[in-house]
């Protein structure tokens, strides 16, 4: 296993290296084995700005060392990012890195945006052993192509992240959780939807047709309670606040762990939801106001097939054979693969991150 | 500022490669008169000009790639336009490029409030779209100051910004899909009415690309409901350390404003002179916006007040209606027609991080000082979107020279403290030339690789973004 210690640590062994090796972070979505590359070892927080909203971090820290310094600070994530490890029944704990490198976000993607949004400066080295930084640790900059926002979500395909500089929120005070019960798809979408075109500021949209209908407002004590009111009072239906709170296992869809079956992310518009749920064989979770459905299958069948919509849809969690088959990411048309393809062939020309 | 000599060859082909345009393209699609090109012969950084060989200005995505696949046979380059309200010189053209403006393709082509999402052609103006959704309460986010006349072609080429970017971001953040087409005329669809790239997610390398990679004909952009109100409060201070640290602390507080707009002591006089908005006359002035109900604004506003007062400011005014608020945005809003008065200007929008705002203000005051020019600044202060306009005259010999060179000073010092050259207008040929101040050579060639992909022959938007020194071997291949 390598396990480099620093970027000029990484860079030499990228630049000896002749033979594939998997990146891995934390090993929560695939686990380390012998031969790959992890950055665990490349921990720590290099800066962070309370006042200017930014913290910067080698690849390798844990997402629980930023959290905490960020909650120590009253400050968090804008995209809530999704754990992997319940989902996947794994032990590892997520990376910075790892996080970053599949654009990992939960429920309030939808207003806040994703990681990629909140990603504002990146290192890597690519598969020549180059050392690259992109971006930088300002809120704003258009200077140069931004290949921050490629390093984001490309899995390691273009090379080993480094270093992660974040833009950040300030922490909310109160959250406030609106549900109904009973609704159909239909109705649920089209009740998030009139919830996200108020201007209360909702920052959850959830349909589990199993639990309910949910809604979270969050901010300030007084301002949220005003808020959640206000909504209330716009919805159709009965709706009420509820105590507990879903939204942790909604960002990790929790309902699927332990259990058989193949398990997908799927992002259309929130209009095409309703219809896609419906020709779906097995459970399934709608999050991000119907743009984001978690859905079963049993394993080996080709979610894809059912779309007849505009999306995409990857697989999360199946056997190694149907990845294979099947393809962890959604196919792309000819013209966009010619374009990724050729990216990825003048990042890694030696295919070392092939099977990342 | 130097631009490579324009290929003889092409200019000696004019005639044939206006004919075959002329011929893959409807009637008044091509302009090649000498005495009509001109009108495009520069954008908003007037001090450099070139007329180019031919301006196309395409109706459909279909002409779009007709004009490159012709362009593209030919190797002639291709400066993509939209409204040309560019400040730093890109969509600058070159005498041997043709110039393919999108302005004709303004329509909106979709609306879903269901989805939060338009779609649009993208030489509609970014007032168009907000124009086109507002009825129904709804509103899209970017607001560069030039809004009215830029397209969404150019803030999707140069990812702009605006004044209330701090909580909405910039384009990038609100852009969800585009139709782009490549050099060689292949039409591509990247993203859509959904969330996120399934694979490398290109979107985010085509916006604020500068017209590098494509021309994109059609956008898919995110819209927001209106909130429900918004009101700022304006803050006068003695000192600008003092009124950089109000920002620091307002956002340590967790108060997250629309906008922290920031005005120094020569932008604040120029403004009052300008617009009589009623301005204090002090060392900095900060306007701070914040949305919600009329009980959420007051909230926060005294909570701001709260913090503001422990700095001992000098003026301190909350907005408690529409006029009030007018009054207030009154002077910032005019600040550029108010420079204008002052002289020619360069704008600048070097971003640096919020800590190092006292810093930076006193080097520029001492740059500015050492080079016997004038500055004012009137900028995004929450998140260091510094903009530094250098007042100089441009009929006195060399002092345009002067005023680049103190422009360029004070770029290399926003990188110095950890900052960027350009938060909002893009590199263009402007800061070309610099671009070696903040990126090591392995940086560039990694962006520049991105280009060989998906520009092979390096024919579009020539001379801009990468120095001509390090992109000299792509271009002559
Ligand atoms: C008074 C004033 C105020 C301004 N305020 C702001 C501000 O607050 N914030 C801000 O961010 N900017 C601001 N700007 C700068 C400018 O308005 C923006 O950069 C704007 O986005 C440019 O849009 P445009 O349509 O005019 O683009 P153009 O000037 O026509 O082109 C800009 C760039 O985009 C490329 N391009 C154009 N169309 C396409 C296309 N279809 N496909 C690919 N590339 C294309 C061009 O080649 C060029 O590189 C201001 C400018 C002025 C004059």
């Amino acid at each position: 296993m390598l396990q480099p210690e620093s970027e000029g640590d990484l860079a030499r062994m990228i630049r000896s290296a002749n033979a594939p090796m998997a990146i891995r972070g934390g090993g929560t979505r695939a686990p380390v084995e012998a031969g790959d590359l992890t950055t665990r070892r490349m921990t720590g927080i290099t800066l962070y700005e309370p006042g200017a909203l930014t913290l910067v971090a080698w690849a390798g820290t844990p997402m629980a060392e930023i959290d905490a310094a960020l909650e120590a600070e009253r400050q968090r994530l804008a995209f809530e990012p999704w754990e992997a490890a319940r989902v996947l029944g794994r032990s590892g704990t997520s990376t910075l890195g790892g996080c970053v490198a599949t654009n990992a976000s939960g429920p309030r993607r939808m207003v806040a945006g994703a990681a990629r949004d909140a990603v504002i400066g990146v290192r890597f080295v690519d598969g020549e052993g180059q050392v690259v930084k992109n971006g930088g640790r300002v809120m704003k900059n258009v200077t140069g192509l931004d290949l921050a926002k490629l390093l984001c979500g490309s899995r390691g395909r273009l090379g080993v992240l480094t270093e992660v500089a974040l833009k950040l929120l300030p922490g909310v005070a109160a959250s406030v959780t609106l549900a109904a019960e009973g609704l159909t798809p239909e109705d649920a979408v089209a009740a998030m939807s009139v919830a996200l075109s108020t201007p209360f500021e909702v920052t959850g949209a959830a349909h589990d047709p199993a639990a309910g209908t949910f809604l979270r407002i969050e901010g300030g004590g007084d301002s949220v309670a005003y808020r959640a009111d206000r909504l209330a009072a716009a919805l159709p239906g009965e709706w009420r606040q509820i105590d507990a709170d879903p939204w942790p296992a909604i960002r990790d869809a929790t309902r699927f762990a332990g259990v058989e079956g193949d398990l997908w992310r799927v992002s259309v518009r929130p209009s095409h939801a309703p219809a896609l749920v419906a020709a779906l064989p097995g459970r399934w979770l709608m999050d991000w106001g119907g743009g984001l459905i978690w859905a079963e299958t049993p394993p080996g069948t080709d979610l894809r097939a059912q779309m007849t919509c505009a999306g995409h849809a990857t697989l999360v969690r199946a056997a190694p054979e149907t990845h294979a088959t099947l393809g962890t990411l959604h196919p792309e048309p000819d013209a966009v693969k010619r374009l990724t393809g050729g990216i990825v062939s003048k990042f890694d020309p030696k295919a070392l991150f092939a099977h990342s | 500022m130097q631009m490579p000599d324009p290929n003889p060859a092409i200019l000696s082909r004019k005639a044939a490669v206006v004919r075959r345009l002329a011929e893959a393209l409807p009637e008044g699609a091509v302009i090649h008169a000498p005495e009509e090109v001109r009108a495009y012969e520069c954008d908003a950084l007037t001090a450099y000009a070139c007329p180019p060989l031919a301006v196309v200005l395409a109706s459909s995505t279909e002409e779009v790639s007709a004009c490159l696949a012709v362009c593209h046979e030919e190797g002639v380059p291709v400066v993509p336009r939209g409204a040309g309200t560019s400040l730093a010189g890109g969509s600058l053209p070159t005498a041997d490029a043709v110039v393919l403006g999108v302005a004709r393709l303004n329509e909106v082509l979709e609306v879903s409030y269901p989805d939060r999402m338009i779609r649009v052609q993208t030489g509609i103006t970014n007032l168009a779209v907000t124009g086109a959704v507002e009825e129904d309460g709804f509103f899209y986010a970017p607001d560069p100051s030039s809004q009215l006349a830029c397209a969404i072609a150019g803030n999707i080429a140069m990812n702009s910004g605006g004044a209330h970017c701090l909580k909405y971001g910039v384009t990038t953040n609100n852009l969800l899909g585009v139709t782009v087409v490549l050099m060689d005329g292949t039409v591509v669809e990247i993203g859509g009415g959904h969330m996120d790239a399934p694979g490398l997610d290109l979107l985010g390398v085509i916006c604020g690309s500068e017209g590098q990679l494509g021309v994109v004909t059609e956008a898919t952009l995110r819209i927001l409901p209106k909130p429900e109100g918004a009101r700022p409060v304006l803050i006068g201070f003695d000192e600008s350390e003092i009124a950089g640290q109000c920002v620091s602390d307002i956002l340590k507080a967790g108060i997250l404003p629309v906008a922290i707009e920031f005005m120094d002591h020569p932008a604040i006089i120029a403004c009052e002179a300008f617009a009589g908005a009623g301005y204090p006359d002090c060392a900095a002035l900060l306007i701070v916006e914040v949305e919600g109900s009329d009980a959420e604004i007051d909230a926060q506003l005294d909570r701001i007040e709260e913090i503001a007062r422990r700095l001992d400011p000098v003026e301190l005014r909350a907005s408690t209606s529409a006029e009030e608020s007018a009054a207030i945005w009154l002077g910032r809003k005019s600040a550029f027609g108010a420079m204008g008065q002052m002289g020619d200007y360069i704008c600048l929008d070097g971003t640096i991080p919020v800590g190092e705002l006292p810093r930076v203000l006193n080097g520029i005051t001492e740059l500015t000082e050492s080079y016997g020019l004038r500055v004012a600044n009137v900028f995004h202060a929450g998140d260091g979107n510094m903009h530094p306009l250098i007042i100089f005259d441009a009929n006195t010999e060399g002092d345009l020279e002067k005023a680049e060179a103190l422009g360029a000073d004070i770029l290399r010092l926003c990188v110095e403290v950890g900052g960027c050259l350009t938060g909002e207008h893009g590199v263009g040929v402007e800061k070309r030339d610099l671009m070696e101040v903040q990126f090591d050579p392995a940086d560039l060639e990694a962006q520049m690789r991105v280009k060989d992909v998906f520009d092979p022959k390096w024919l579009l938007n020539p001379a801009k973004v990468f120095p001509l020194s390090v992109s000299a071997g792509r271009r002559a291949a």
